[in-house]
Protein backbone atom coordinates (compact mmCIF):
# COMPACT_ATOMS: atom_id res chain seq x y z
CA UNK A 1 0.00 0.00 0.00
CA UNK A 2 0.92 3.91 -0.46
CA UNK A 3 -0.48 7.17 -0.34
CA UNK A 4 -1.68 9.04 -3.71
CA UNK A 5 -2.30 12.54 -3.94
CA UNK A 6 -5.62 13.61 -5.47
CA UNK A 7 -4.33 15.84 -7.76
CA UNK A 8 -7.66 18.02 -8.37
CA UNK A 9 -7.47 19.19 -4.73
CA UNK A 10 -3.83 19.74 -4.52
CA UNK A 11 -3.39 23.48 -3.92
CA UNK A 12 0.89 23.05 -4.82
CA UNK A 13 1.53 24.45 -1.60
CA UNK A 14 4.44 21.74 -1.77
CA UNK A 15 4.24 21.48 1.90
CA UNK A 16 4.51 17.62 1.59
CA UNK A 17 7.68 16.96 0.02
CA UNK A 18 10.43 18.28 2.04
CA UNK A 19 8.15 15.98 5.09
CA UNK A 20 8.62 13.06 3.37
CA UNK A 21 11.22 10.37 4.79
CA UNK A 22 11.17 8.59 1.45
CA UNK A 23 11.32 11.20 -1.21
CA UNK A 24 8.71 9.46 -2.68
CA UNK A 25 7.01 13.07 -2.83
CA UNK A 26 7.54 15.31 -6.17
CA UNK A 27 6.58 18.00 -8.48
CA UNK A 28 4.88 17.20 -11.82
CA UNK A 29 3.05 19.45 -14.10
CA UNK A 30 2.29 21.88 -11.28
CA UNK A 31 0.88 18.99 -8.71
CA UNK A 32 2.44 17.00 -6.21
CA UNK A 33 2.93 13.09 -6.94
CA UNK A 34 3.77 10.45 -5.26
CA UNK A 35 5.71 7.72 -6.30
CA UNK A 36 4.26 4.56 -4.80
CA UNK A 37 7.17 2.21 -4.90
CA UNK A 38 9.01 4.39 -2.92
CA UNK A 39 6.10 5.29 -0.47
CA UNK A 40 5.94 3.48 2.89
CA UNK A 41 3.41 4.96 4.63
CA UNK A 42 5.47 6.51 6.76
CA UNK A 43 5.69 3.25 8.42
CA UNK A 44 9.12 3.01 10.79
CA UNK A 45 9.73 6.69 10.52
CA UNK A 46 6.81 8.54 12.16
CA UNK A 47 3.32 7.82 13.56
CA UNK A 48 1.31 8.85 10.72
CA UNK A 49 1.87 9.24 7.20
CA UNK A 50 3.44 12.74 6.94
CA UNK A 51 2.22 14.15 3.45
CA UNK A 52 -1.63 14.19 5.09
CA UNK A 53 -0.30 15.39 8.42
CA UNK A 54 0.74 18.52 6.79
CA UNK A 55 -1.35 19.17 3.62
CA UNK A 56 -4.07 22.07 4.45
CA UNK A 57 -6.40 20.23 2.54
CA UNK A 58 -8.67 17.12 3.94
CA UNK A 59 -8.63 13.81 1.84
CA UNK A 60 -6.00 14.76 -0.29
CA UNK A 61 -3.13 12.22 0.34
CA UNK A 62 -5.06 9.63 0.88
CA UNK A 63 -4.32 5.67 1.00
CA UNK A 64 -4.18 3.87 -2.54
CA UNK A 65 -5.68 0.67 -2.05
CA UNK A 66 -4.43 -0.68 -5.50
CA UNK A 67 -0.83 -1.45 -3.40
CA UNK A 68 -0.28 -4.18 -1.11
CA UNK A 69 0.09 -2.85 1.95
CA UNK A 70 4.03 -2.16 2.78
CA UNK A 71 6.12 -4.28 5.11
CA UNK A 72 8.62 -2.71 7.37
CA UNK A 73 11.74 -4.80 6.76
CA UNK A 74 12.15 -7.28 9.62
CA UNK B 1 7.69 42.48 7.65
CA UNK B 2 11.10 44.21 6.01
CA UNK B 3 14.21 46.26 6.48
CA UNK B 4 14.96 49.60 6.16
CA UNK B 5 17.40 50.85 3.40
CA UNK B 6 20.32 53.67 4.80
CA UNK B 7 23.61 53.29 6.91
CA UNK B 8 25.28 55.68 5.09
CA UNK B 9 23.24 56.54 2.25
CA UNK B 10 24.62 59.75 1.02
CA UNK B 11 22.49 61.93 1.68
CA UNK B 12 22.18 65.97 0.85
CA UNK B 13 23.08 66.64 4.58
CA UNK B 14 23.08 64.10 7.50
CA UNK B 15 23.46 67.24 9.78
CA UNK B 16 19.88 68.94 8.78
CA UNK B 17 18.04 65.32 7.81
CA UNK B 18 18.93 64.58 11.22
CA UNK B 19 17.81 67.47 12.84
CA UNK B 20 14.47 67.20 10.73
CA UNK B 21 13.89 63.56 11.78
CA UNK B 22 14.15 64.58 15.28
CA UNK B 23 11.54 67.16 14.25
CA UNK B 24 9.35 64.62 12.80
CA UNK B 25 10.06 62.61 16.28
CA UNK B 26 9.18 64.48 18.75
CA UNK B 27 5.66 65.46 17.03
CA UNK B 28 5.09 62.35 15.86
CA UNK B 29 5.58 61.49 19.60
CA UNK B 30 2.80 63.91 21.38
CA UNK B 31 0.52 63.66 18.24
CA UNK B 32 0.12 59.54 18.42
CA UNK B 33 -0.02 59.98 22.39
CA UNK B 34 -3.35 61.93 21.24
CA UNK B 35 -5.33 60.79 24.41
CA UNK B 36 -3.73 57.85 25.19
CA UNK B 37 -1.73 59.58 28.48
CA UNK B 38 1.58 57.83 26.76
CA UNK B 39 4.65 60.23 28.66
CA UNK B 40 6.42 60.04 24.97
CA UNK B 41 6.08 64.08 25.02
CA UNK B 42 8.31 64.94 27.59
CA UNK B 43 10.60 62.05 27.35
CA UNK B 44 12.32 60.26 24.30
CA UNK B 45 10.23 62.00 21.85
CA UNK B 46 8.37 60.71 19.29
CA UNK B 47 10.31 58.02 18.64
CA UNK B 48 7.52 56.88 20.85
CA UNK B 49 9.29 54.34 23.49
CA UNK B 50 11.86 53.77 20.35
CA UNK B 51 15.65 53.39 21.00
CA UNK B 52 17.39 55.91 19.14
CA UNK B 53 19.11 53.29 17.55
CA UNK B 54 15.97 50.96 16.24
CA UNK B 55 14.17 54.33 15.53
CA UNK B 56 17.46 55.11 12.86
CA UNK B 57 16.81 51.87 11.20
CA UNK B 58 12.87 52.12 10.51
CA UNK B 59 12.25 56.03 9.88
CA UNK B 60 12.94 55.18 6.06
CA UNK B 61 11.43 51.63 5.96
CA UNK B 62 8.14 51.94 3.69
CA UNK B 63 6.60 49.35 6.08
CA UNK B 64 7.01 50.88 9.99
CA UNK B 65 7.33 54.56 9.12
CA UNK B 66 4.21 56.09 8.09
CA UNK B 67 5.84 58.93 6.78
CA UNK B 68 7.97 56.60 4.75
CA UNK B 69 6.23 54.60 3.59
CA UNK B 70 5.59 58.04 0.76
CA UNK B 71 8.81 57.85 -0.34
CA UNK B 72 10.56 54.04 -0.21
CA UNK B 73 8.92 51.08 -2.07
CA UNK B 74 9.38 47.53 -1.12
CA UNK B 75 8.92 44.14 -2.83
CA UNK B 76 7.56 40.35 -1.64
CA UNK B 77 8.93 37.76 -3.47
CA UNK B 78 6.73 34.17 -3.22
CA UNK B 79 9.47 31.50 -2.40
CA UNK B 80 8.06 29.09 -0.17
CA UNK B 81 4.70 28.51 -0.31
CA UNK B 82 4.17 25.43 2.13
CA UNK B 83 2.88 26.07 5.28
CA UNK B 84 3.27 24.39 9.10
CA UNK B 85 0.27 25.39 10.39
CA UNK B 86 -4.09 26.10 9.81
CA UNK B 87 -5.47 29.53 10.28
CA UNK B 88 -9.60 30.05 9.70
CA UNK B 89 -8.87 33.30 7.98
CA UNK B 90 -6.20 31.84 5.49
CA UNK B 91 -7.58 29.11 1.96
CA UNK B 92 -4.19 28.01 0.67
CA UNK B 93 -5.93 27.32 -2.67
CA UNK B 94 -5.27 31.35 -2.65
CA UNK B 95 -2.88 33.60 -0.46
CA UNK B 96 -3.36 33.84 2.48
CA UNK B 97 -6.37 36.73 2.53
CA UNK B 98 -5.18 38.41 6.05
CA UNK B 99 -1.28 38.28 5.33
CA UNK B 100 -1.36 39.41 1.89
CA UNK B 101 -4.30 40.44 -0.88
CA UNK B 102 -6.73 37.93 -1.50
CA UNK B 103 -8.35 37.04 -4.61
CA UNK B 104 -4.78 36.98 -7.21
CA UNK B 105 -2.40 34.18 -6.60
CA UNK B 106 1.11 34.83 -6.53
CA UNK B 107 3.67 33.77 -8.87
CA UNK B 108 5.69 31.01 -7.08
CA UNK B 109 9.51 31.66 -8.10
CA UNK B 110 12.17 29.47 -7.61
CA UNK B 111 15.01 30.94 -5.42
CA UNK B 112 17.16 32.42 -8.55
CA UNK B 113 13.92 33.98 -10.31
CA UNK B 114 13.29 35.47 -7.27
CA UNK B 115 16.74 36.93 -6.66
CA UNK B 116 16.87 37.69 -10.55
CA UNK B 117 13.22 39.72 -9.83
CA UNK B 118 14.64 41.37 -7.44
CA UNK B 119 17.63 43.14 -9.34
CA UNK B 120 15.78 43.58 -11.91
CA UNK B 121 13.59 45.68 -9.95
CA UNK B 122 15.41 47.10 -7.51
CA UNK B 123 16.69 48.64 -10.95
CA UNK B 124 13.90 49.98 -12.22
CA UNK B 125 12.41 51.35 -9.26
CA UNK B 126 15.01 52.87 -7.03
CA UNK B 127 12.97 53.42 -4.11
CA UNK B 128 13.18 49.79 -4.05
CA UNK B 129 14.67 49.50 -0.60
CA UNK B 130 13.13 46.57 0.92
CA UNK B 131 13.06 42.85 0.05
CA UNK B 132 10.33 40.43 2.25
CA UNK B 133 9.53 37.23 2.20
CA UNK B 134 6.13 36.67 3.68
CA UNK B 135 3.65 34.39 2.05
CA UNK B 136 1.88 32.73 0.68
CA UNK B 137 2.81 30.09 3.25
CA UNK B 138 4.84 30.44 6.32
CA UNK B 139 8.95 30.92 4.99
CA UNK B 140 10.14 29.49 7.61
CA UNK B 141 8.15 25.84 6.85
CA UNK B 142 10.19 26.00 3.44
CA UNK B 143 13.75 27.51 4.87
CA UNK B 144 16.07 26.10 2.47
CA UNK B 145 14.57 28.12 -0.16
CA UNK B 146 14.15 31.26 1.97
CA UNK B 147 17.69 30.99 3.32
CA UNK B 148 18.93 29.95 -0.30
CA UNK B 149 16.75 33.81 -1.74
CA UNK B 150 18.41 35.68 0.95
CA UNK B 151 21.99 34.36 0.21
CA UNK B 152 21.96 35.10 -3.43
CA UNK B 153 20.43 38.69 -2.75
CA UNK B 154 23.03 39.43 -0.31
CA UNK B 155 25.75 38.68 -2.84
CA UNK B 156 24.27 40.51 -5.38
CA UNK B 157 22.31 43.22 -4.28
CA UNK B 158 23.66 44.11 -0.89
CA UNK B 159 22.03 47.49 0.04
CA UNK B 160 18.76 45.62 0.10
CA UNK B 161 17.81 45.31 3.52
CA UNK B 162 15.87 41.56 3.56
CA UNK B 163 13.06 40.83 5.98
CA UNK B 164 10.79 37.77 6.65
CA UNK B 165 6.94 37.09 8.26
CA UNK B 166 6.18 34.17 9.47
CA UNK B 167 3.67 32.67 12.15
CA UNK B 168 6.33 31.65 14.43
CA UNK B 169 6.19 28.22 14.73
CA UNK B 170 9.35 27.39 13.57
CA UNK B 171 10.92 30.46 14.34
CA UNK B 172 13.19 29.49 17.64
CA UNK B 173 15.02 26.59 15.43
CA UNK B 174 15.98 29.33 12.61
CA UNK B 175 16.55 32.73 14.80
CA UNK B 176 20.72 31.93 14.62
CA UNK B 177 20.41 31.46 10.39
CA UNK B 178 17.86 34.55 10.44
CA UNK B 179 21.03 36.92 12.31
CA UNK B 180 23.65 35.17 10.35
CA UNK B 181 21.89 36.90 7.31
CA UNK B 182 21.21 40.24 8.90
CA UNK B 183 18.31 39.95 8.55
CA UNK B 184 16.95 42.69 10.88
CA UNK B 185 13.39 42.52 10.64
CA UNK B 186 11.03 40.40 11.22
CA UNK B 187 7.24 40.01 11.56
CA UNK B 188 5.72 37.33 13.89
CA UNK B 189 1.67 36.96 13.59
CA UNK B 190 0.71 36.02 16.93
CA UNK B 191 -3.39 35.94 16.92
CA UNK B 192 -3.49 35.26 20.60
CA UNK B 193 -1.48 33.88 23.86
CA UNK B 194 -4.40 32.25 25.44
CA UNK B 195 -4.48 28.75 23.72
CA UNK B 196 -8.22 28.31 23.95
CA UNK B 197 -9.17 31.40 22.28
CA UNK B 198 -6.06 30.34 19.58
CA UNK B 199 -8.08 26.85 19.29
CA UNK B 200 -11.16 28.78 17.73
CA UNK B 201 -8.13 30.01 15.38
CA UNK B 202 -6.43 27.51 14.50
CA UNK B 203 -7.70 23.98 13.75
CA UNK B 204 -3.71 22.42 13.64
CA UNK B 205 -0.53 23.14 13.57
CA UNK B 206 2.11 20.36 12.25
CA UNK B 207 5.07 19.84 14.55
CA UNK B 208 7.69 17.29 14.47
CA UNK B 209 6.43 14.73 12.62
CA UNK B 210 2.57 15.35 14.57
CA UNK B 211 -0.76 16.96 13.52
CA UNK B 212 -1.36 18.49 16.88
CA UNK B 213 -5.66 20.11 17.29
CA UNK B 214 -7.42 22.19 19.75
CA UNK B 215 -5.74 23.69 22.49
CA UNK B 216 -2.95 21.32 22.50
CA UNK B 217 -2.31 23.10 19.15
CA UNK B 218 -2.62 26.75 19.93
CA UNK B 219 -0.50 26.24 23.35
CA UNK B 220 2.59 24.96 21.35
CA UNK B 221 1.98 27.51 18.32
CA UNK B 222 1.92 30.43 21.31
CA UNK B 223 4.89 29.29 23.25
CA UNK B 224 6.65 28.99 19.89
CA UNK B 225 5.90 32.35 18.75
CA UNK B 226 6.53 33.84 22.23
CA UNK B 227 10.08 32.17 22.30
CA UNK B 228 11.35 33.30 19.17
CA UNK B 229 10.11 36.88 19.69
CA UNK B 230 12.25 36.20 22.95
CA UNK B 231 14.98 34.97 21.31
CA UNK B 232 15.01 37.74 18.30
CA UNK B 233 14.85 40.45 20.47
CA UNK B 234 17.68 39.28 22.85
CA UNK B 235 19.96 39.50 19.31
CA UNK B 236 19.13 42.94 18.95
CA UNK B 237 16.68 41.75 15.82
CA UNK B 238 13.95 43.72 15.14
CA UNK B 239 10.39 42.33 15.66
CA UNK B 240 6.91 43.40 14.62
CA UNK B 241 3.99 41.48 15.69
CA UNK B 242 0.51 41.43 13.28
CA UNK B 243 -2.26 40.20 14.82
CA UNK B 244 -5.90 39.47 12.82
CA UNK B 245 -8.93 41.20 14.52
CA UNK B 246 -11.52 38.89 14.80
CA UNK B 247 -14.73 40.13 16.20
CA UNK B 248 -16.10 37.90 19.03
CA UNK B 249 -13.16 35.86 19.29
CA UNK B 250 -10.02 38.06 19.56
CA UNK B 251 -10.90 41.57 19.75
CA UNK B 252 -11.01 42.08 23.17
CA UNK B 253 -8.04 39.58 23.96
CA UNK B 254 -5.99 41.46 21.34
CA UNK B 255 -4.91 43.94 24.36
CA UNK B 256 -3.20 41.00 25.98
CA UNK B 257 -1.51 40.06 23.21
CA UNK B 258 -0.45 43.69 22.89
CA UNK B 259 1.24 43.89 26.38
CA UNK B 260 2.54 40.51 26.06
CA UNK B 261 4.28 41.08 23.18
CA UNK B 262 6.03 44.47 23.93
CA UNK B 263 7.16 42.99 27.28
CA UNK B 264 9.08 40.42 24.93
CA UNK B 265 10.32 43.62 23.11
CA UNK B 266 7.91 43.44 19.85
CA UNK B 267 9.12 47.38 19.21
CA UNK B 268 5.58 47.69 16.76
CA UNK B 269 2.41 46.32 16.87
CA UNK B 270 0.17 46.23 13.77
CA UNK B 271 -3.58 45.20 14.28
CA UNK B 272 -5.05 44.28 11.02
CA UNK B 273 -9.06 43.86 10.46
CA UNK B 274 -10.01 40.26 9.50
CA UNK B 275 -10.77 40.01 6.06
CA UNK B 276 -13.50 37.22 5.27
CA UNK B 277 -15.69 37.58 1.96
CA UNK B 278 -17.30 34.21 1.36
CA UNK B 279 -15.93 33.99 -1.55
CA UNK B 280 -12.30 33.49 -0.72
CA UNK B 281 -13.68 30.21 0.48
CA UNK B 282 -11.70 30.42 3.87
CA UNK B 283 -13.63 28.58 7.16
CA UNK B 284 -14.43 32.37 8.99
CA UNK B 285 -15.79 33.27 5.29
CA UNK B 286 -17.71 30.34 5.35
CA UNK B 287 -18.82 30.68 8.88
CA UNK B 288 -19.58 34.05 8.36
CA UNK B 289 -17.68 35.31 11.11
CA UNK B 290 -17.59 39.06 10.01
CA UNK B 291 -14.96 41.46 10.22
CA UNK B 292 -14.48 44.75 12.13
CA UNK B 293 -15.78 47.82 11.03
CA UNK B 294 -13.39 50.75 10.87
CA UNK B 295 -14.36 52.47 14.24
CA UNK B 296 -13.71 48.85 15.49
CA UNK B 297 -10.37 48.66 14.29
CA UNK B 298 -9.50 52.02 14.84
CA UNK B 299 -10.60 51.71 18.55
CA UNK B 300 -8.75 48.87 19.04
CA UNK B 301 -5.22 50.22 18.06
CA UNK B 302 -6.12 53.64 20.06
CA UNK B 303 -6.55 51.15 23.35
CA UNK B 304 -3.24 49.61 23.07
CA UNK B 305 -1.45 52.81 21.68
CA UNK B 306 -0.39 53.89 25.39
CA UNK B 307 0.88 50.80 24.87
CA UNK B 308 3.30 50.64 22.22
CA UNK B 309 3.24 51.97 18.61
CA UNK B 310 0.92 50.79 16.58
CA UNK B 311 1.34 50.46 12.84
CA UNK B 312 -1.30 52.29 11.00
CA UNK B 313 -0.45 52.27 6.82
CA UNK B 314 -0.63 48.57 6.75
CA UNK B 315 -1.91 47.86 3.21
CA UNK B 316 -2.01 43.53 4.06
CA UNK B 317 -0.38 43.68 0.69
CA UNK B 318 -0.25 40.46 -1.86
CA UNK B 319 2.57 38.61 -1.08
CA UNK B 320 3.97 39.76 -4.02
CA UNK B 321 3.48 43.37 -4.40
CA UNK B 322 6.16 45.72 -6.06
CA UNK B 323 6.25 49.66 -5.59
CA UNK B 324 5.49 51.86 -3.32
CA UNK B 325 2.94 51.08 -0.64
CA UNK B 326 -0.80 51.07 -2.40
CA UNK B 327 0.79 51.40 -5.59
CA UNK B 328 1.29 47.62 -6.82
CA UNK B 329 3.62 47.65 -10.05
CA UNK B 330 3.96 43.43 -9.72
CA UNK B 331 2.30 43.40 -13.41
CA UNK B 332 5.37 44.86 -15.02
CA UNK B 333 7.36 42.00 -13.32
CA UNK B 334 6.10 38.93 -14.49
CA UNK B 335 8.87 36.02 -14.71
CA UNK B 336 8.34 35.81 -18.22
CA UNK B 337 9.17 39.67 -18.49
CA UNK B 338 12.18 39.24 -15.61
CA UNK B 339 13.86 36.53 -17.76
CA UNK B 340 13.89 38.76 -20.86
CA UNK B 341 15.34 42.01 -18.72
CA UNK B 342 18.72 42.89 -19.38
CA UNK B 343 19.58 43.83 -15.83
CA UNK B 344 22.18 46.43 -14.87
CA UNK B 345 22.27 46.95 -11.24
CA UNK B 346 24.27 50.30 -10.61
CA UNK B 347 24.50 51.20 -7.18
CA UNK B 348 25.78 54.65 -7.32
CA UNK B 349 22.47 55.61 -9.32
CA UNK B 350 20.33 54.31 -6.57
CA UNK B 351 22.38 56.19 -4.07
CA UNK B 352 21.84 59.79 -6.03
CA UNK B 353 18.20 58.62 -6.35
CA UNK B 354 17.33 57.98 -2.38
CA UNK B 355 19.80 61.02 -1.75
CA UNK B 356 16.87 63.73 -3.80
CA UNK B 357 14.01 61.51 -2.73
CA UNK B 358 15.79 62.01 1.23
CA UNK B 359 15.85 66.07 -0.11
CA UNK B 360 11.88 66.15 -0.97
CA UNK B 361 11.28 64.63 2.45
CA UNK B 362 13.26 67.22 4.54
CA UNK B 363 10.96 69.68 2.74
CA UNK B 364 7.90 68.23 3.11
CA UNK B 365 8.56 67.92 6.71
CA UNK B 366 9.89 71.28 7.43
CA UNK B 367 6.39 72.57 5.33
CA UNK B 368 4.46 70.73 7.80
CA UNK B 369 6.67 71.81 10.84
CA UNK B 370 5.95 75.83 9.36
CA UNK B 371 1.72 74.92 8.88
CA UNK B 372 2.12 73.95 12.64
CA UNK B 373 2.71 76.65 14.50
CA UNK B 374 -0.24 78.30 13.05
CA UNK B 375 -2.23 75.83 15.29
CA UNK B 376 0.00 76.95 18.25
CA UNK B 377 -2.37 78.17 20.89
CA UNK B 378 -5.50 77.12 19.06
CA UNK B 379 -7.34 75.24 22.18
CA UNK B 380 -10.07 72.92 20.80
CA UNK B 381 -11.04 69.82 21.74
CA UNK B 382 -12.43 68.68 18.41
CA UNK B 383 -10.55 66.28 16.13
CA UNK B 384 -11.66 65.11 13.29
CA UNK B 385 -10.64 62.77 10.04
CA UNK B 386 -10.18 63.54 7.09
CA UNK B 387 -9.32 61.02 4.09
CA UNK B 388 -6.68 62.16 1.37
CA UNK B 389 -6.22 61.19 -2.73
CA UNK B 390 -2.50 60.36 -3.01
CA UNK B 391 0.01 58.69 -5.33
CA UNK B 392 3.07 59.11 -2.88
CA UNK B 393 5.05 61.29 -2.34
CA UNK B 394 3.13 62.82 0.47
CA UNK B 395 1.40 65.06 -1.78
CA UNK B 396 -2.22 65.30 -2.31
CA UNK B 397 -1.50 64.26 -6.30
CA UNK B 398 -4.63 61.87 -6.94
CA UNK B 399 -7.94 62.24 -8.96
CA UNK B 400 -10.89 61.70 -6.79
CA UNK B 401 -11.73 59.39 -9.65
CA UNK B 402 -8.76 58.22 -10.18
CA UNK B 403 -8.16 56.60 -6.73
CA UNK B 404 -7.85 53.21 -5.83
CA UNK B 405 -7.24 54.16 -1.82
CA UNK B 406 -8.14 57.11 0.67
CA UNK B 407 -5.33 57.71 3.40
CA UNK B 408 -7.20 58.90 6.44
CA UNK B 409 -5.49 61.52 9.12
CA UNK B 410 -6.64 62.30 12.12
CA UNK B 411 -6.81 65.94 12.56
CA UNK B 412 -6.66 67.93 16.11
CA UNK B 413 -4.68 70.95 17.77
CA UNK B 414 -1.43 68.17 18.10
CA UNK B 415 -1.98 68.44 14.19
CA UNK B 416 -2.20 65.10 11.64
CA UNK B 417 -1.62 62.26 12.48
CA UNK B 418 -1.82 59.45 9.84
CA UNK B 419 -4.89 56.82 11.16
CA UNK B 420 -5.22 54.09 8.06
CA UNK B 421 -5.98 53.77 4.65
CA UNK B 422 -9.21 52.97 2.82
CA UNK B 423 -9.34 51.01 -0.15
CA UNK B 424 -12.23 51.57 -3.03
CA UNK B 425 -13.53 50.76 -5.80
CA UNK B 426 -11.96 53.24 -8.78
CA UNK B 427 -14.91 55.64 -9.10
CA UNK B 428 -14.15 57.11 -12.95
CA UNK B 429 -13.30 54.08 -14.73
CA UNK B 430 -12.40 55.45 -18.75
CA UNK B 431 -13.67 59.10 -17.58
CA UNK B 432 -17.23 57.63 -16.70
CA UNK B 433 -18.32 58.37 -13.36
CA UNK B 434 -20.22 54.76 -11.87
CA UNK B 435 -22.83 56.10 -9.61
CA UNK B 436 -22.66 52.81 -7.76
CA UNK B 437 -19.14 52.55 -6.95
CA UNK B 438 -19.02 56.24 -5.72
CA UNK B 439 -21.91 55.28 -3.12
CA UNK B 440 -19.47 52.49 -1.72
CA UNK B 441 -16.67 55.34 -1.99
CA UNK B 442 -18.96 57.54 0.34
CA UNK B 443 -19.30 54.08 2.86
CA UNK B 444 -15.77 53.74 3.02
CA UNK B 445 -14.67 57.04 4.07
CA UNK B 446 -17.91 57.68 5.59
CA UNK B 447 -16.36 58.56 9.13
CA UNK B 448 -14.23 61.86 7.51
CA UNK B 449 -15.01 65.34 7.40
CA UNK B 450 -13.47 65.83 4.21
CA UNK B 451 -11.80 64.72 1.25
CA UNK B 452 -8.58 66.03 -0.26
CA UNK B 453 -8.21 65.27 -4.27
CA UNK B 454 -5.84 66.88 -6.68
CA UNK B 455 -9.45 67.52 -8.99
CA UNK B 456 -12.89 66.27 -8.73
CA UNK B 457 -15.72 66.42 -11.06
CA UNK B 458 -19.09 68.40 -10.24
CA UNK B 459 -21.05 65.59 -9.52
CA UNK B 460 -19.30 63.66 -7.11
CA UNK B 461 -18.87 66.71 -5.61
CA UNK B 462 -22.56 67.44 -4.96
CA UNK B 463 -23.28 64.14 -4.14
CA UNK B 464 -19.89 63.73 -1.51
CA UNK B 465 -21.48 67.44 0.15
CA UNK B 466 -25.16 65.99 -0.18
CA UNK B 467 -23.06 62.80 2.40
CA UNK B 468 -21.81 65.57 4.47
CA UNK B 469 -18.14 65.28 3.16
CA UNK B 470 -16.54 68.39 2.09
CA UNK B 471 -14.31 67.89 -1.21
CA UNK B 472 -11.01 69.94 -0.65
CA UNK B 473 -9.47 70.61 -3.82
CA UNK B 474 -7.50 73.89 -2.93
CA UNK B 475 -4.57 72.54 -1.93
CA UNK B 476 -4.09 70.03 -5.50
CA UNK B 477 -0.44 68.82 -5.06
CA UNK B 478 0.56 70.37 -2.06
CA UNK B 479 1.97 68.51 1.14
CA UNK B 480 -0.50 66.35 2.93
CA UNK B 481 -0.09 67.14 6.50
CA UNK B 482 0.99 70.80 6.03
CA UNK B 483 -2.68 71.01 3.36
CA UNK B 484 -4.42 69.21 6.19
CA UNK B 485 -3.24 71.20 9.00
CA UNK B 486 -4.34 74.68 7.49
CA UNK B 487 -7.88 73.06 6.23
CA UNK B 488 -8.30 72.31 9.89
CA UNK B 489 -7.06 75.76 11.08
CA UNK B 490 -9.84 77.23 8.63
CA UNK B 491 -12.03 74.67 9.76
CA UNK B 492 -12.08 75.66 13.64
CA UNK B 493 -12.33 79.37 12.82
CA UNK B 494 -15.55 78.24 11.07
CA UNK B 495 -16.76 76.81 14.43
CA UNK B 496 -15.55 79.30 16.57
CA UNK B 497 -17.42 82.57 14.23
CA UNK B 498 -20.31 79.92 14.51
CA UNK B 499 -20.28 79.58 10.40
CA UNK B 500 -20.36 76.06 10.74
CA UNK B 501 -21.35 73.55 13.57
CA UNK B 502 -19.16 70.89 14.43
CA UNK B 503 -20.74 67.24 14.21
CA UNK B 504 -19.40 63.80 14.79
CA UNK B 505 -19.44 61.65 11.66
CA UNK B 506 -20.52 57.92 11.54
CA UNK B 507 -18.52 54.61 10.88
CA UNK B 508 -17.23 53.51 8.11
CA UNK B 509 -17.32 50.27 6.18
CA UNK B 510 -13.56 48.12 5.07
CA UNK B 511 -13.69 47.33 1.97
CA UNK B 512 -13.07 43.57 1.56
CA UNK B 513 -12.93 42.67 -1.74
CA UNK B 514 -9.40 41.89 -3.99
CA UNK B 515 -7.75 44.77 -5.51
CA UNK B 516 -7.07 43.18 -9.28
CA UNK B 517 -5.43 45.93 -11.04
CA UNK B 518 -1.98 46.66 -10.39
CA UNK B 519 -1.25 49.40 -12.68
S1 LIG C 1 3.01 8.49 3.39
FE1 LIG C 1 5.02 9.05 4.09
S2 LIG C 1 6.35 7.89 2.73
FE2 LIG C 1 4.38 7.93 1.74
S3 LIG C 1 4.46 9.72 0.43
FE3 LIG C 1 3.52 10.37 2.34
S4 LIG C 1 5.22 11.16 3.48
FE4 LIG C 1 6.13 9.94 1.85
S1 LIG D 1 0.58 19.24 1.03
FE1 LIG D 1 -1.32 18.67 0.01
S2 LIG D 1 -1.89 20.48 -1.13
FE2 LIG D 1 0.23 20.77 -0.53
S3 LIG D 1 1.39 20.01 -2.28
FE3 LIG D 1 1.17 18.31 -0.88
S4 LIG D 1 -0.67 17.27 -1.56
FE4 LIG D 1 -0.69 19.26 -2.51
S1 LIG E 1 0.27 30.90 8.60
FE1 LIG E 1 -0.20 32.05 6.74
S2 LIG E 1 -0.12 30.52 5.09
FE2 LIG E 1 -0.19 29.41 7.01
S3 LIG E 1 -2.35 28.97 7.21
FE3 LIG E 1 -1.93 30.83 8.39
S4 LIG E 1 -2.36 32.52 7.01
FE4 LIG E 1 -2.21 30.65 5.78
Amino acid sequence: MALKIISSQCTSCSACEPECPNVAISEKNGTFVIDPKKCTECLGHFDAPQCAAVCPVDNTCVIDNSFPRYQVPA
Amino acid sequence: MQASIHEGTAVPSAAKVGEVMQAIAEHKGCGTSGGSGKASCGSAAGQGDLPTEIWEKVKNHPCYSEEAHHHYARMHVAVAPACNIQCNYCNRKYDCANESRPGVVSEKLTPEQAAKKVLAVASTIPQMTVLGIAGPGDPLANPEKTFKTFELIAKTAPDIKLCLSTNGLALPDHVDTIAGFNVDHVTITINMVDPEIGAKIYPWVFWKHKRYTGVEAAKLLTDRQLQGLEMLTERGILCKVNSVMIPGINDKHLVEVNKAVKSRGAFLHNIMPLISAPEHGTVFGLTGQRGPTAQELKALQDSCEGEMNMMRHCRQCRADAVGLLGEDRSAEFTTDKIMAMEVNYDLDTRKAYQAKVEEERVAKVAAKQEELSTLAGEMSDIKLLVAVATKGSGLINEHFGHAKEFQVYELSTAGAKFVGHRRVDLYCQGGFGDEESLETVIRAINDCHAVFVAKIGGCPKADLLTAGIEPVDQFAHEFIEKSAIAWFKSYLDKVNSGEIEHVERGDAEIRQGALISAA
